[in-house]
C-alpha cells in the first residue's frame, strides 16, 4: 500500500469513528458506569481498528466491528475489576469502588439502547453540577467526538485550558457518584434546562462570536444544531426541546446574509433576505409547529423561535410584524426576566410604534448594572437617537458601543455607523 | 459542510426487493437521528421529466426518457463535517443495493453545496 493509501485508510477510520464516538461512548458508559473510562476504551478501539484495518481491510460494518471491540475490551475490565474487588474482599480490605459495576455487564442490552444511552450520556455531560463551561466542553467531547485542539479553537483559549477543564469535569463526576441515567420525573425539567443551555451556549458561541477577529464561527452553530436535532429525536415529547431547534434553524437561516464581502456583520434590518436559507427556515418553522402542536404553555426557546419565525416569514423589514414581535418580547420578559430581553423589545417597539417609544424603554435600561458593559445598549440607543436626528448624541453612543465591544468586526461596525450618522441610518442593533 | 448526493444506476431485471426499502428507510432514519440528513426524495425515472437546454441561442424542450445517461434515482442533501463522512454515509447507502439487490449497478455522486458564510 502507498503513503497516500495509508492515509486515505486513517482518515477513513478516524472518520468512522468520530461518527460512532458518540454511541461508542454512551453504550460503554452504561457497561463501566464512568465516562471517562467509556471514553478511553473507545479511544482504545480507534487505535486497534488504525493497526489492524490498512493491513486485514475496512470491515464492512466498521461501526459494528468498533462497538463489538470497544464491548469486550469494556467486559476485559469490569471482569477485572470485579476480581480484583473480590481479592481485596478476600484479604479484608474495604470495598472502594462501586459495587453496581462489579457485576457482569448486561452487554447484550448495549445495542437495544443506544437511544436511551446517549441520552443518558447527553444529561451526564450537560450535568448542573459542571459549571456551564465545563458542560460545553465535555458535550463537544464525548457527543461530537471533537479533540481538544478543535474544542479550544472554537473557544480560542488554549488548549491546556480545555484538557484541564475536560479532566476535571470527568473527576466531578466520578467522584460525585453521578449516575448514568435520565433524570427521574421531577427532576426532568431542571436537568434538561441545564442540557438546553449548553446547546444554546455552543450555539451562540458560534453564531455571535463575544471575542476575536471573526463574527461568527459556523462549525461550532452545526455542532449546536446536530446536538439539538439528536436531542429532538430522543425527546420527541418535549416542547422546547423543538423550540430550542427552531430557534437554531431559523437563527443559522440567516448566517448566509450576516457577513458582507469583506466579513464585515450585516445586521438583520439590512440583510438581503433572498440569501437566507430556505431550507432551515423550512426546517425551522416545523420544528416551532411540532413544538405548538405539543400545546402547553410555551417556554423561553419556543418564544424566541416565534420572534425568529416573524422575521423569517417577512419578507422585507417593513413586511416584518413588529408589533407581533413587541408582543412576543413582553412574554418573553415574563418567562424569563433579563435587561437584554427588554432592550430588543425596545427595538421592536421603536419598530412598531416610532423611536421615540423605543427610546423611552432603552432609557430605563442604562443604569442597570448588568448592561454597563454591555455594547449593544449604546449601539440600540444611537440608532434610535439618529432616528430623532438626535445627532451627537447618536454619534456619541456608537463611539461607547464600539469602545465596549470585543468583537473587531463589531468594532467596525459601529464606527463605520457613527461617521455614518448624518447620512441615511439603516439598521437596528440586532441581527 | 452540506453535500448533495445524487444516486443514479441501472436497474436489473428483477423488482427491488422490499428487504432494501427497508434497509433504505432504517439507514435514513439512522442519518436523521445523527442530525446528520437535512433531505432527501426518491426521483421517478427520466420518462416523467424533461430537459429545458441552450445550444447555438436556441432554447429547446425535450422530453424524457434520457437514454443516453444513468437514471437518477434519488438524492440527499447532508450536513456533515467532512466529505470523509460525506462518503461514508455514501457507502453505507450503496452497500445495501450490494447485499440486498444482486446485479444492480449504480454510483452516488457527492457534491460540496456552496457554504452561504464562505468556505
Amino acid at each position: 500500500m502507498t503513503g497516500a493509501g495509508d492515509q486515505a485508510t486513517r482518515s477513513a477510520i478516524e472518520t468512522v469513528w468520530r461518527m460512532e464516538s458518540p454511541r461508542l461512548i454512551a453504550g460503554l458508559a452504561r457497561i463501566t458506569g464512568d465516562v471517562g473510562t467509556a471514553e478511553e476504551l473507545a479511544q482504545d478501539a480507534l487505535v486497534i481498528a488504525l493497526e489492524q484495518w490498512p493491513t486485514r481491510g475496512v470491515p464492512d460494518g466498521p461501526g459494528a466491528w468498533l462497538m463489538a471491540t470497544a464491548k469486550h475490551r469494556a467486559i476485559d475490565l469490569v471482569r477485572r475489576r470485579a476480581s480484583y474487588q473480590r481479592k481485596l474482599q478476600e484479604i479484608g480490605r474495604d470495598q472502594q469502588s462501586r459495587p453496581e459495576h462489579t457485576g457482569e455487564p448486561d452487554v447484550d442490552a448495549m445495542d437495544d439502547h443506544i437511544g436511551d444511552d446517549l441520552l443518558r450520556l447527553i444529561f451526564i455531560s450537560c450535568h448542573p453540577v459542571l459549571s456551564p463551561e465545563a458542560r460545553a466542553a465535555l458535550t463537544l467531547r464525548l457527543l461530537c467526538g471533537l479533540t481538544t485542539a478543535e474544542i479550544a479553537r472554537a473557544f480560542l483559549v488554549p488548549e491546556a485550558t480545555i484538557a484541564q477543564r475536560i479532566v476535571r469535569a470527568k473527576r466531578t463526576l466520578a467522584a460525585g457518584r453521578v449516575p448514568f441515567e435520565i433524570p427521574p420525573r421531577t427532576e426532568l425539567p431542571g436537568r434538561l434546562t441545564s442540557v438546553l443551555e449548553v446547546i444554546y451556549l455552543v450555539f451562540n458561541e458560534g453564531y455571535a462570536a463575544t471575542a476575536g477577529t471573526d463574527w461568527m464561527r459556523p462549525p461550532l452553530c452545526a455542532e449546536a444544531m446536530r446536538l439539538g436535532r439528536i436531542l429532538a429525536g430522543l425527546m420527541a415529547g418535549q416542547g422546547e426541546v423543538h423550540g430550542l431547534v427552531a430557534l437554531m434553524e431559523l437563527q443559522a437561516s440567516r448566517v448566509g446574509a450576516r457577513t458582507g464581502p469583506a466579513g464585515e456583520p450585516v445586521l438583520l434590518t439590512d440583510q438581503d433576505r433572498r440569501r437566507w436559507d430556505r431550507l432551515l427556515i423550512r426546517h425551522g418553522l416545523q420544528a416551532l409547529a411540532r413544538a405548538r402542536e405539543l400545546g402547553g404553555a410555551p417556554g423561553p426557546y419556543e418564544v424566541q423561535a416565534e420572534i425568529a419565525a416573524c422575521h423569517a416569514r417577512a419578507h422585507s423589514v417593513q413586511a416584518t410584524d413588529w408589533e407581533r414581535v413587541a408582543a412576543l418580547y413582553v412574554v418573553l420578559g415574563y418567562l424569563a426576566p433579563s435587561p437584554v430581553v427588554e432592550l430588543n423589545r425596545a427595538v421592536a417597539v421603536g419598530m412598531a410604534y416610532g423611536p421615540a417609544r423605543g427610546l423611552e424603554i432603552a432609557d430605563t435600561l442604562t443604569a442597570h448594572p448588568a448592561l454597563a458593559s454591555y455594547p449593544h445598549l449604546p449601539a440600540v440607543r444611537a440608532d434610535l437617537l439618529a432616528k430623532l436626528g438626535r445627532i451627537e448624541e447618536a454619534r456619541r453612543e456608537f463611539a461607547r458601543a464600539a469602545a465596549l465591544t470585543g468583537n473587531e468586526r463589531e468594532r467596525a461596525l459601529f464606527r463605520a455607523r457613527a461617521a455614518a450618522v448624518p447620512a441615511a441610518v439603516p439598521g437596528q442593533g440586532m441581527a | 459542510m452540506r453535500y448533495m448526493m445524487l444516486l443514479s444506476g441501472t436497474n436489473p431485471a428483477t423488482p427491488p426487493p422490499p428487504e432494501l426499502f427497508e434497509a433504505i428507510m432504517k439507514l435514513g432514519g439512522e442519518a436523521t437521528q445523527a442530525g446528520v440528513l437535512l433531505d432527501t426524495a426518491g426521483l421517478l425515472p427520466s420518462a416523467a421529466g424533461a430537459r429545458v437546454a441552450l445550444a447555438g441561442g436556441q432554447v429547446t424542450v425535450t422530453d424524457g426518457p434520457f437514454t443516453e445517461s444513468k437514471e437518477l434515482i434519488s438524492y440527499a442533501l447532508y450536513e456533515v463535517r467532512s466529505k470523509e463522512e460525506a462518503v461514508e454515509w455514501a457507502a453505507r447507502f450503496i452497500k445495501l443495493h450490494r447485499d440486498l439487490w444482486p446485479g444492480w449497478t449504480g454510483s452516488t455522486d457527492i457534491v460540496q453545496v456552496m457554504d452561504p458564510a464562505g468556505p
